[in-house]
């Protein structure tokens, strides 16, 4: 889970599009054949995978309409009457501290990594071949959910922080390799083309050319990658046991099946969850 | 070097953009560090050990991750587990879109039907974005038990939560103007809807779900290990098992599966955007 905050930064590229413009700037007029085409057939395909989803799922003989009666009545308990029962208000808070520290690893590990990763994969800078090699590799790190490399790290190393965190780090990495090589192509060539012909060295360029003009997106993403990250560390210690908040969210649920504390849990996370939001916010203003 | 620049700087009066930008950098650092430091304390992180645990588990994962002649029989069943994880994301998205589609015209600056209206919409869309969806899965098993559909409402409300807010932003950024004008020509609602609306923004809507559809594969892969659904429950079997053949083989199936979807959603983009 959590992935879902990067959605944020995508509107932004997407924007002013209801004047559709060709390649070379002028306004497209009449239908658009082949996207609108193409955007018939993926809603079409889309609608019939679902059908197909709702038609061949195993329901296992549940009475939905009960369970969803039910579901209501358990939300109002949990949601109204938050209460905590097996673990103190200070422990949860602890406990709370330790996804913050767990993502926070994760997300400094996963922003060196990228930063030197993304210098040998951004088009403007790199070699070609070391480029794809890099893009390919981390495509594939990309692909394997948090989860999965959690178990795998445990299994050789046990479950605990060095799991979560080096679990939690591989996607970060990936992810934020893909974001720091996209804003560094983003510049303009022409800083790098007067540094190089000046003779200056690949650092040079790098600490007077690229730092400078992407920092910006850089901790903008960074940041983002951190709130995906307090989710994913929560969402692995719900899944893996591997600690935190997470992992109290688990056994309230799963193990003493008490939703009062369920709630009480949700509700310190969903407070933290919005401070955080608001403390990216003002970073970024301050950054940008 | 550095001295020079300095000296210059300080005959302007103010400060050179390199020593700014030095600074700038030196706090990151530090500031990285400090967290580094304390985030290791609380969690009990010992940072050689992180860095061993990577060719440890890479040795260990070489000798035992390789599918052996008892986990090829199981390939059938990891297929059948990996569509159901699929078009569970398919049909969550899909679900999920068409609601908050309808939903954000309604919190939208020039569609909506009053400012308390807009409010009211946003602040749903808030709550349950915010609220993990491993919550919702938690708070479905105790009605639902470990059924598909636990899995399903879970990742269909943290969905929902996020499209609305992205369908309003969308909607509002593109359309606004088309929106203004047909709504000045006198056309009803649904004119609007189906001839501003929809044409203009249409794409980057499909570009979101094509998004979302990606994210809820990883999604669902973790909630199916809390609610006993899919290709996460089958990984958490095996694994539980140590049948590390058969675990190798399902690690894969997710790999190709997520490949497979961003290649697809990849070319659809180049297309229609």
């Amino acid at each position: 889970m959590g992935d879902n905050r990067e959605i944020t930064n995508f509107t932004a590229l997407n924007s002013h599009r209801c004047v559709r413009m060709t390649r070379g700037g002028k306004i497209k007029t009449g239908a658009d054949g082949k996207a609108n085409l193409v955007i018939k057939i993926t809603i079409i395909a889309l609608l019939g995978l679902t059908i197909i989803g709702f038609l061949t799922f195993d329901y296992k003989d549940t009475n939905i309409f009960t369970a969803i009666l039910d579901t209501f009545v358990n939300a109002g308990i949990m949601f109204g009457t938050p209460r905590l029962s097996h673990v103190s208000f200070s422990g949860a808070m602890e406990q709370l501290l330790v996804t913050f520290a767990l993502a926070t690893l994760a997300t400094i590990f996963g922003a060196v990594i990228a930063f030197f990763a993304s210098l040998l994969c951004a088009k403007n800078i790199a070699n070609p071949i070391v480029a794809n090699v890099v893009k390919s590799f981390v495509a594939f790190v990309r692909a394997v959910p948090t989860i999965l490399w959690v178990f795998i790290i445990a299994m050789s190393s046990g479950l605990g922080s060095i799991a979560a965190v080096v679990g939690l780090t591989f996607h970060s990495a990936g992810y934020l390799t893909k974001a720091y090589a996209e804003s560094i192509e983003e510049m303009n060539e022409g800083a790098i083309e007067a540094l190089k012909t000046s003779g200056a060295s690949f650092w040079q360029i790098v600490l007077q050319a690229i730092m400078p003009s992407s920092i910006r997106y850089m901790v903008a993403w960074t940041f983002l990658r951190f709130e995906i990250n307090f989710a994913n560390a929560l969402a692995v210690g719900a899944a893996a046991g591997a600690g935190g908040i997470g992992f109290e969210l688990w056994m309230a649920g799963n193990q003493y099946h008490d939703l009062r504390e369920l709630g009480f849990l949700t509700y310190i996370i969903v407070i933290a969850a919005v401070l955080l939001e608001v403390i990216a916010t003002k970073v970024k203003e301050k950054a940008g | 070097m550095f001295g020079n620049r300095t000296k210059t700087a300080k005959l302007n009066g103010r400060e050179s953009v390199f020593v700014k930008r030095k600074r700038t950098f030196t706090l990151i650092f530090v500031s990285f560090i400090a967290l580094f430091l304390l985030s290791s304390l609380i969690t009990d992180y010992n940072a050689i050990g992180g860095f061993l645990s990577l060719p440890k588990a890479f040795v260990w994962s070489i000798k035992n991750l390789v599918p052996n002649a008892t986990s090829w029989p199981r390939v059938p069943l990891i297929f059948d587990n990996l569509v159901e994880t699929a078009l569970l994301s398919v049909a969550v998205t899909v679900c999920s879109a068409v609601c908050a589609f309808f939903f954000s015209l309604l919190g939208t600056r020039t569609m909506r039907v009053n400012p308390v209206v807009g409010r009211a919409v946003r602040i749903i869309a808030a709550f349950f974005r915010n609220i993990p969806d491993i919550v919702w899965a938690l708070l479905l098993l105790f009605a639902f038990h470990q059924n598909i559909l636990s899995g399903f409402f879970a990742l269909f409300f943290a969905t929902f939560g996020l499209l609305t807010r992205t369908f309003i932003e969308t909607i509002d950024e593109i359309s606004a103007s088309c929106v203004e004008a047909l709504h000045a020509t006198g056309a009803t609602n649904l004119q609007v809807v189906s001839q501003g609306i929809i044409p203009s923004s249409m794409a980057t809507l499909i570009s979101w779900i094509l998004y979302m559809i990606e994210t809820n594969v990883r999604n669902a892969v973790l909630i199916g290990i809390l609610t006993g659904t899919g290709i996460g429950w089958l990984f958490d079997l095996f694994y539980k098992r140590g049948d590390w053949g058969a675990v190798s083989l399902v690690v894969l199936a997710v790999v190709i599966l997520i490949i497979v979807i961003e290649m697809i959603s990849t070319q659809i983009r180049k297309v229609i955007m």
